[in-house]
């Protein structure tokens, strides 16, 4: 498979919604080739700075600096994926993975598409629509779609969250496993899964951004490792002090 | 998503169907025989089937009419509707002008128009195409128009991220997830379509199924007036079947699709 090497990212700058800021001399480094994670409580504009780097609309207004190590522009060079699957309900699952191609006009390249929806554990679901996939199924889906787009840099914004706890831990091992080389950023409000997942780990909070120190072993770390447990005690004591 | 009720088999709904006819028609035989009004203000069920059997040719050729007028107004409304949808979801500009004048022409009871309609455009079937094409292109595009509109902002977002262009997305993004309100609008046209040629017809015709119908009530012969009537109901609820199956089709993946008819 093609491996554009993955560069290293960072957004500088205030954002203002409806005439009040959200955050402001925000300064998040996302380190090339790794998993970054972004955890915060809702409402402090993590999915926004996922959106500031996906070049979406915000609702808002962005004053700074989004730039990649190598110089290249960003927004062209990221695949994304949600919560919600984003699946379209009247494609079946091959039809999913290769929207893409059909978005740019392109022929999409069934024989890899085929490859990476098996590779994502789901040969013969192929020819499936999403209605008739359980929410694991359309996330590995999404997942294949990703893969599918072949870009640098992964955005992900809580695509586990709507998942059950056994779910969840497949779907963060698989991804890790496949998205391994690329430039993630995670934004999660679950402790635990920053701390499995990440590399580098901020914290998002009406106060601002604060790195907090990942645990020396390298991710994907197990969920019941005592260093894992004990980091995501210290993670949910800080979620909640800055909270309160 | 929330009901519970059983699924039937078509046959069952066939069974269904059929017991409903008949009570109705006996209701109706019963209601003649035990009021004991003359067949001229209400024949019996019987004598409706007698009158259409011996009159099934002209009939017929009346019918074939009034039924070309309605699908070719339903083809060219619908094609005319879907197109202004698409235009109006494409160009801000339309939206700003159409939109209002579209809004207000719907304050105009479509009916009104009928005998201008016939003035421009003579007796013939033209008047009356016009018609059903007039009283069913506002439900078609605003349907439609509502179903581009409200596609999945998500989806949207993705298709961006993908580096789709505006003309794409509409074609592989809204397109597609505004086909169920389309079908909606479709149904809802194959209701309307009927009623606009046969108030054509009424208005001012030589043939078709409104006009015999005005014809054999002025002659008092009510049990043709029934015939007529019959022959039109029954070919707007085929028609309202078929378009309905067709439009579940066209977006199987569909709830709303699914729940319909």
């Amino acid at each position: 498979m093609s491996r554009v090497a993955a560069p290293a990212l960072r957004l500088t700058g205030d954002f203002h919604h409806a005439g009040r800021p959200l955050f402001s001399g925000l300064d998040l480094p996302i380190s090339a080739g790794g998993w970054t994670c972004l955890l915060g409580p809702s409402g402090v504009g993590k999915s926004t700075v996922l959106r500031l780097f996906a070049g979406l609309d915000t609702g808002g207004t962005f004053e700074g600096e989004i730039s990649a190590s190598d110089g290249a522009p960003v927004a062209t060079r990221i695949a994304f994926m949600a919560q919600s699957d984003l699946l379209a309900p009247w494609l079946d699952v091959v039809g999913n993975v290769t929207l893409g191609a059909r978005l740019r006009g392109e022929a999409p390249d069934l024989a890899r598409a085929r490859a990476l929806i098996e590779r994502v554990g789901l040969a013969g679901h192929v020819d499936k629509r999403p209605a008739s996939l359980s929410g694991g199924m359309r996330q590995r889906v999404a997942l294949a779609r990703v893969l599918m787009e072949d870009r640098p840099i992964v955005l992900l914004d809580e695509p586990f969250a709507a998942l059950d706890a056994r779910t969840r831990a497949e779907m963060q091992e698989l991804a890790f496993e496949v998205l391994e080389g690329r430039t993630v950023l995670l934004v999660t409000h679950d402790p635990a899964e920053a701390v499995r997942l990440g590399h580098h780990l901020f914290i998002l909070s009406e106060e601002g951004l604060a790195r907090v120190a990942a645990p020396a072993s390298p991710p994907i770390r197990a969920v019941d490792a005592p260093e894992t447990m004990e980091m995501q005690a210290r993670l949910f004591r800080a979620l909640r002090g800055r909270a309160a | 998503m929330t009901s519970s009720t059983v699924r039937l088999t078509p046959l069952q709904r066939l069974r269904d169907a059929l017991v409903a006819v008949a009570v109705a028609l006996s209701l109706w035989q019963a209601i003649v025989w035990l009021s004991g009004v003359p067949p001229f203000i209400l024949p019996g069920p019987w004598r409706v089937a007698v009158t259409l059997a011996d009159n099934i040719g002209l009939i017929a050729d009346h019918a074939l009419i009034t039924i070309a007028e309605v699908l070719i107004g339903l083809v060219f409304g619908a094609l005319l509707g879907a197109a202004t949808a698409l235009h109006l979801m494409i160009s801000p500009a339309a939206r700003r002008i159409a939109l209002p004048i579209m809004v207000f022409s719907q304050a105009v009871p479509v009916f009104a128009l009928a005998p201008l309609l016939t003035l421009w455009l003579g007796y013939g079937m033209a008047s009356k195409i016009a018609m059903a094409l007039l009283i069913i292109y506002f439900p078609v595009v605003s349907t439609f128009y509502d179903g581009l509109r409200r596609t999945d902002p998500g989806l949207l977002d993705l298709a961006r991220t993908m580096g789709a262009t505006p003309t794409r997305t509409l074609l592989h993004i809204r397109l597609p997830a505004g086909l169920p309100a389309f079908g909606s609008g479709l149904r809802l046209a194959a209701v309307y379509a009927p009623i606009g040629a046969v108030i054509g017809e009424w208005v001012g015709a030589s043939q078709g199924l409104g006009y015999l119908m005005l014809l054999a009530n002025g002659r008092a012969k009510t049990d043709l007036m029934f015939a007529s009537l019959f022959v039109l109901a029954a070919f707007a609820v085929a028609l309202y079947g078929l378009v309905s199956v067709a439009t579940r089709r066209m977006a199987s993946w569909s709830r709303e699709s699914l729940d319909t008819f």
